[in-house]
């Protein structure tokens, strides 16, 4: 191992580890206020009528919806991040069954992966965490997964700033 | 609503619909409510300047929820979405309000687009995989991605 790597012993063990399930139910008032958000006037989201006489017979949700909404399931943090900045660097959804308004949903994630690169000067060392959730059905199918790449990194050296609450991951 | 697109109607090259996004700072707060992602970066200027970007920035999940917007409208209710993904590689920056609900004129323009660049059929389904992204005014692509749907076939 690099001995400048910030990923420390303690870090690398946190790989793999479940966390506890978060079970939250899908709600409609939320996939709605989601939608518009986004600016997404898709019928599926917002009329329960024409859900209804749809295919999935009810309303259902917007793609990207569950990744953060849904989703309180977080590795417990058994460490201490090396930096305070950080920004989501990407995200991927794969999804295996319509997730519906009325669906209660059992989260769980863990950490699949880290590693570092040196950024340029304004970035300095980064560091990258990849995040993975499943979402499972109350009938205990998985609906969806999806995968977040948090980036936290260094920062110029010479500014002085407050540290964030917590170097935020993606989801 | 649009025509249902059948897997018959596109092939390799064809062009995903586009969607337009004007991105706005008030857009980013109704986002912010509505995702949870209370990350300053998306509201606070002073926070944002200390911390890189210089200004506010567009969330990307924002962008990753415009990305399957586009695709969702294009494959139609009778379509799946089976897979999408894309990367925060460049920052885009919101249009400030000129009035409480109407932005600048000037600004930030995002365009959501894609190609499709295989077209096969996997397990009884009639699929294709896209490249799929964000481009700004410049025509830069701030957030590039990748795609699977499934079609209706005419059969």
């Amino acid at each position: 191992m690099n001995q400048d790597s910030v990923i420390t012993n303690e870090m690398r063990a946190a790989i793999g580890v479940e966390s506890e399930p978060s079970i939250r139910e899908v709600e409609k008032g939320a996939i709605r206020r989601f939608a518009d958000a986004i600016g997404d006037p898709n019928p599926l989201y917002h009329d329960e009528e024409h859900a209804a006489k749809s295919k999935y017979g009810a309303i259902i949700c917007p793609p990207s919806f569950f990744g953060w909404v849904v989703r309180s399931a977080r590795p417990t943090r058994t460490f201490q991040s090396p930096f305070t900045r950080g920004y989501n660097g990407g995200n991927e959804y794969e999804f295996f069954k319509p997730i519906k308004a009325g669906d209660v949903l059992t989260t769980t994630s863990k950490i699949v992966d880290m590693y570092e690169r040196q950024g340029g000067p304004q970035t300095g060392r980064m560091l990258f965490t990849v995040m993975e959730t499943t979402f499972k059905n109350q009938d205990g199918e998985i609906v969806a997964k999806s995968r977040g790449t948090g980036i936290s990194y260094e920062g110029p050296r010479q500014v002085e700033t407050p540290p964030m609450e917590s170097g935020r991951l993606g989801a | 609503m649009a025509q249902q697109l059948y897997w018959e109607d596109v092939g390799v090259g064809s062009e995903v619909t586009p969607l337009v996004k004007i991105p706005t700072t008030r857009m980013l707060v109704q986002f912010a409510g509505a995702s949870g992602d209370f990350n300053p970066l998306h509201y606070d200027d002073v926070f944002a300047k200390n911390q890189g970007p210089g200004r506010t920035i567009v969330h990307g999940a924002l962008k990753a929820a415009w990305l399957g917007q586009m695709l969702n409208e294009w494959v139609g209710e009778e379509g799946f979405l089976k897979r999408y993904g894309c990367q925060y590689r460049s920052q885009d920056m919101p249009r400030r309000m000129r009035t409480q609900t109407e932005p600048e004129q000037e600004g930030e323009t995002c365009t959501c687009k894609g190609v499709v660049t295989k077209k096969y059929i996997e397990d009884g389904e009639h699929r294709l995989d896209c490249d799929i992204w964000v481009e700004n005014s410049s025509g830069q692509k701030t957030t590039p991605g990748t795609a699977s749907v499934v079609l209706p076939s005419r059969g």
